[in-house]
């Protein structure tokens, strides 16, 4: 709310002015690119016939022969109690190792098509100065995973797959789209009229998923220079879940600089858009950071 | 809203409760909704054919990665991945017949491209595919039934004089000539679907179904009385029952 009332500044202006505009967008065009790429690695076969990377982002196969499966997905196959084959278990392993060691959520802000929707969301909330936003629970995405890995069980059915946006989209680039945009129009205009961040911040089963793996992985995103903070507010406008700035940014105790792994999607927009730099990349291993004093502000003591 | 959160522990735990008790609500409701879909999926539509080698249907939609691997190793762009607005299962490979069959490739690819096993590995010998049944469903307006020599259907079909054989019956209408009727032997076809494809007529008199759409199954408490005595060796029952006959009144056999 508060940022909201404050941000009529542009974000990320001052970092334009001051480090120039590469800085003030690194992350953010480094993002894009990457999930252009990916995207454009899978086209190719369909397109030009050249075979790098076949299927879509529920199960692929790399160089025709490195599997990789989407681990959520595995999980549902197991529920309704198909016995998966060796490769897609390795799949699953592989895939669901690399967002372990990346940063969980990397998924979300990195890789997934649903993410370049819920920001231009975003971008056109903040355009057209839309500010009412029904607030979701903070848990409805942990109950929509149990309900995704439950349902299998209940119907045999691998039930989430009829609606899963980010299976659908891809799956709709690559093999026909046919009503399937309908859905992706629904998550745009859920975001932009119903509620704020709602889809990925607070509902996808996916990113709640790739939460609880990126709770323990060593790349966290920390705002380690926060002494510098000058209270501008730019991050709270562009992070995607800004609830996670305060405890990090302006501890009511010596608490870790390190932005809550849970919820943290390792964008890396905050780092682009603070005029100050007061956030980076950290490779931390875990357990090292939580609860640690603050060193730097006990070294100023 | 921040006011409330500030007053006191007791606000929060009845923030917590009535939050808690919402989200419930809501998955509850939302996962009724899902499985209403999930029902309704299970039917099998009966133009839409699976892959060779695909798991029954119910353990198929519990199997199924909807990837596309196997569309993309599909060498005759036979298999497609349905659409929201498809017969089947959105995202699930299917075929359709009538316009482009299975061409019953002897390596099986889709089958090999397949990784969590909703294409069963074991089936090595494609002619052991049971894809579905071809059906002959209109003997009214089947060519060969009323005596003209087309059995398109049989001279397309890869497992010739197995699958479909021509069965020698008179011709109706002239009642001196024969009719060649394409007869489907249902445990040798692989349902392929080369037969639909290549009927003549406007719409076609043959088609390829899900299994458990075309095949008829007997009651598994029943028994066939002359498979029981084959395999005992005698006859069950020991001597012909002699029931008493029941004649109208002074009437005599």
């Amino acid at each position: 709310m508060k940022a909201s009332q404050k941000a009529e500044r542009t974000p990320g202006q001052e970092t334009t002015e001051t480090l120039g505009w590469w800085t003030a967008h690194k992350f953010l065009i480094l993002r894009r690119l990457s999930q252009i790429s990916v995207l454009g690695l899978f086209l190719l076969t369909p397109v030009v016939g050249i075979r790098v990377i076949d299927g879509n982002l529920s199960s692929s196969r790399l160089l025709n022969t490195v599997p990789m499966t989407d681990p959520l997905l595995a999980l549902q196959t197991l529920a309704a109690f198909h016995p998966l084959e060796l490769t897609a278990v390795l799949g699953a392993l592989l895939v669901g190792g690399f967002y372990l060691l990346l940063g969980g959520r990397v998924f979300c802000s990195w890789v997934c098509p649903i993410n370049p929707v819920t920001d231009l969301a975003g971008s056109f909330r903040r355009l057209f100065k839309i500010r009412s936003s029904y607030r979701l629970s903070r848990s409805a995405r942990y109950w929509l995973l149990a309900l995704v890995l439950v349902l299998p069980t209940v119907t045999g059915v691998l039930v989430w797959e009829f609606i899963n946006p980010i299976a659908l989209a891809y799956r709709g680039i690559l093999f026909g789209m046919g009503t399937g945009w309908i859905l992706i129009l629904a998550i745009f205009l859920f975001d932009l009229i119903v509620s704020q961040r709602g889809w990925c911040g607070h509902l996808c089963p996916l990113g709640a998923f790739y939460g609880i793996t990126g709770k323990i992985s060593p790349v966290q995103m920390s705002a380690a220079r926060r002494d510098k903070c000058n209270d501008c507010m730019d991050c709270y406008a562009v992070c995607p879940e800004p609830h996670i700035l305060p405890p990090a940014l302006k501890p009511s105790k010596n608490k870790s600089p390190v932005l809550k792994p849970l919820d943290c999607t390792r964008c890396g927009r905050c780092i682009d858009v603070c005029a100050q730099q007061v956030f980076e990349y950290q490779i931390n291993m875990p357990g090292t950071v939580k609860d640690q004093p603050d060193t730097q502000r006990s070294l100023a003591k | 809203m921040n006011k409330t959160n500030d007053k006191g522990k007791a606000i929060t735990r009845r923030r917590f409760l009535t939050d808690t008790a919402q989200a419930a609500c809501a998955t509850g409701l939302l996962g009724l909704g899902l499985t209403f879909i999930a029902e309704k999926s299970k039917v099998h539509a009966a133009e839409a054919m699976r892959p060779p080698g695909a798991l029954p249907e119910q353990g198929f939609l519990a199997a199924c990665l909807r990837c596309g691997l196997c569309v993309r190793d599909c060498p005759w762009d036979t298999l497609k991945l349905a659409k929201p607005e498809d017969p089947v299962a959105s995202g699930t490979p299917y075929f359709e017949a009538r316009s482009v069959p299975c061409e019953m490739c002897e390596d099986i690819p889709c089958v090999k491209a397949c990784p969590s096993g909703a294409l069963n590995p074991a089936l090595e010998d494609i002619n052991n595919a049971r894809m579905g049944v071809a059906v002959l469903t209109d003997r009214e307006n089947c060519l060969s039934l009323q005596g003209l020599r087309c059995e398109v259907c049989y001279r397309v079909c890869p497992l010739i004089d197995e699958a479909i054989t021509l069965k020698r019956t008179r011709n109706k209408r002239t009642q001196v000539h024969t009719a060649f009727e394409p007869y489907v032997n249902p445990d040798i076809c692989t349902g392929c679907g080369k037969c639909e494809e290549a009927c003549v007529l406007e719409e076609t008199a043959i088609r390829v179904l899900p299994q458990e759409l075309a095949v008829g199954q007997l009651g598994k408490h029943y028994r066939l009385g002359w498979e029981e005595e084959e395999k005992a060796g005698k006859a069950l029952v020991p001597d012909l029952l002699n029931l008493p006959d029941r004649l109208p009144e002074g009437t005599k056999l």
